[in-house]
């Protein structure tokens, strides 16, 4: 998977207090900025060159058009405008929404379902636990590929089976509106592994006590899950939330491979999109990117102000 | 008395049957790729048959590895996330310590300008990264592979947080015995901190092996390829022999399995502790 892009759950601290304490091991030492620096300079190197270098470089790129020739001129805001109002990237856009929207929801059901399911003392429940996170480990590719297999036109698993049943095959990477739903159901399953980890650890910070008392009180399974668990989990609901959509945003591998954004551009997400222009268009591939980048810093806000939010009810 | 007793134990079946269901569905795709892959091709058509492998045949295995090349590919992705776990533990172990234990200006900016990495996907910036490389004639080379992600801001905070964790009275202790920083990094912080660092280490290993976008972008020859981009091209080359592509799948993903599987502790660790960009 595209590992996500959270921020710490666990130990959300470190965002808060970037100030480490201010003992020195060795008192009375010299100035400590030289060492500070030496130790830095590797990540600070690594960042500067390939994260905001490039950055600034792809708001800049936005601001020049290139020709088929390879010819490029500076075009200004215009490109932007002309990137943002194009039909091209208006259907990317919303092929990318209706796959969040498909793929979000069902994701966070599915992971809590597994995860309430699992919260259970049972004998060799840890084997379950392992398999219900077991997709974490697959790959985009890998997952991509195996969905592909059960899902080959001619000789797949899935279409042999309707044709045992009598019914019609269907072209399911080939065809609207099957080809985003076979994407989505890759994406959902591969991030399911994840998302399951991240409820489970949600649970486990409920207190046995609070639904065995609302046990007591004549609650229900549902109403125990419905006025105790759900509310209790709300942040970790969001947080999968959060990353789960940023994690929709950023898709690609299952698209390039599954369905290389066809048929007909139904299933070519923003990423897909621009990874088609890096080498051609860079300029309309970087005004992408902007956008892009737009997209997910909002959602990372959120995710933040979700966060603090949290650490201080929480607290 | 007996009653209740028969209803609990219908319940704890129920409880059972709704685990296995769920687990036989999430698992299926696993278990078809596996199961596919040591078939012969005959067998394929033969659904459901198929399902129950009789006719075992590991040449897929063999082919995958020499004729769809997967054995230079997974040479390639152990070097590449190899050197990117490396990389990263180093890097991160070094800018933690001085985040955790050094005074020095601008401390929280540079900390700001960390935690800003995190907010550019890689996605946003492959453009510009992509012109680099041509620039650097670093395309289709490892060190266009690994040398982007040699540092990571989400493997900083995860140590800072460990070193954090060092009682102040070992500093002080360690202060009293002379030790300097580097005494201090090597005997004290890092023994410490190793459960964070093994955590890292998974961690960085898992998203460096299923790396996808950007080694497609920079590779173009199958002596650079990645695994990952070597199951596309075997899956481009070999359409309808599903064995053939499920064995490459199966070899590309059994790292990661045995990974996983080994260290399921740290992998969690890393992931419920914030997992950030690849």
């Amino acid at each position: 998977m595209a590992l996500p892009h959270p921020t710490p759950t666990a130990t959300p601290a470190p965002l808060s207090a970037p100030e480490g304490p201010d003992q020195e091991i060795v008192a009375g030492q010299k100035r400590e900025w030289p060492l500070a620096l030496l130790l830095l300079l590797p990540s600070i190197a690594v960042f500067g060159v390939f994260v905001f270098y490039p950055f600034v470089r792809t708001i800049q790129l936005g601001f020049y058009e290139s020709d088929p020739f390879g010819n490029t001129r500076y075009s200004g805001i215009e490109q932007y405008q002309e990137v943002l109002t194009s039909d091209q990237f208006r259907s990317s856009l919303w092929v990318t929404l209706q796959f969040a929207f498909i793929t979000v929801p069902l994701g966070l059901a599915l992971g809590l379902g597994l995860a309430v399911l699992a919260h259970q003392r049972l004998r060799g429940i840890q084997i379950y636990r392992t398999i219900f996170s077991s997709t974490v480990a697959t790959s985009v590719a890998v997952a991509s590929l195996m969905w592909l297999t059960l899902l080959n036109p001619s000789i797949g698993l899935v279409n042999q089976a309707l044709d045992d049943l009598g019914r019609d095959r269907i072209l399911f990477t080939q065809s609207e509106p099957w080809a985003l739903w076979s994407v989505s159901l890759a994406t959902v399953w591969q991030n399911l592994g994840f998302t399951f980890i991240i409820m489970s650890a949600g649970l486990q910070t409920i207190p046995d006590e609070l639904l065995e008392s609302a046990r007591i009180d004549g609650a229900g399974a549902w109403r125990r899950f419905s006025h105790v668990t759900l509310p209790l989990l709300g942040p970790t609901v969001l947080f999968a939330f959060v990353v789960l959509s940023i994690n929709a945003f950023q898709s690609f591998g299952q698209i390039d491979l599954m369905t290389e954004g066809g048929p007909l551009g139904s299933t070519t997400v923003i990423v897909y999109s621009i990874f088609q222009r890096v080498s051609s268009n860079p300029g309309a591939a970087a005004a992408q990117a902007i956008v892009l980048f737009a997209i997910v810093l909002t959602l990372t806000i959120f995710q933040l102000r979700v966060l603090e939010r949290r650490v201080f009810y929480g607290s | 008395m007996a009653a209740e007793r028969r209803a609990g134990a219908l319940a704890t079946a129920g409880r059972y049957l709704l685990l296995t269901f769920c687990a036989v569905v999430v698992v299926l795709p696993i278990y078809t790729a596996v199961v596919l892959s040591f078939q012969p091709s005959y067998r394929l058509l033969q659904f459901p048959r198929v399902l129950w492998p009789s006719d075992v045949d590991f040449s897929t295995f063999s082919r995958a590895w020499t004729t769809g090349n997967l054995g230079r590919y997974m040479l390639n992705s152990a070097l590449v996330s190899g050197i990117i776990v490396a990389g990263q533990v180093v890097t991160s172990i070094l800018a933690a310590y001085a985040f955790a234990f050094l005074r020095f200006p601008f401390k929280r900016t540079i900390f700001v300008l960390f935690l800003a990495t995190l907010m550019v996907p890689a996605e946003v910036t492959i453009v510009a990264n992509y012109e680099t490389m041509q620039n650097l004639g670093w395309l289709d080379t490892y060190q266009g592979l690994a040398v982007p992600f040699l540092a990571t801001a989400f493997g900083t905070f995860l140590l800072r947080q460990a070193f954090l964790q060092v009682p102040q009275d070992l500093r002080d202790a360690a202060a009293l015995d002379g030790y300097g920083h580097r005494g201090f990094l090597v005997g004290v912080a890092v023994p410490l901190a190793r459960p964070a660092i093994a955590a890292l280490t998974v961690f960085s290993f898992l998203l460096a092996w299923n790396q996808y976008l950007w080694p497609l972008l920079v590779t173009n020859s199958d002596d650079q390829r990645t695994v990952q981009i070597g199951l596309k091209a075997l899956s481009a080359a070999n359409l309808n022999e599903l064995n053939l592509i499920m064995a490459g799948t199966v070899i590309a993903a059994l790292p990661i399995f045995v990974l996983l599987l080994a260290f399921q502790r740290q992998l969690v660790r890393g992931l419920t502790s914030g997992a950030l960009k690849g």
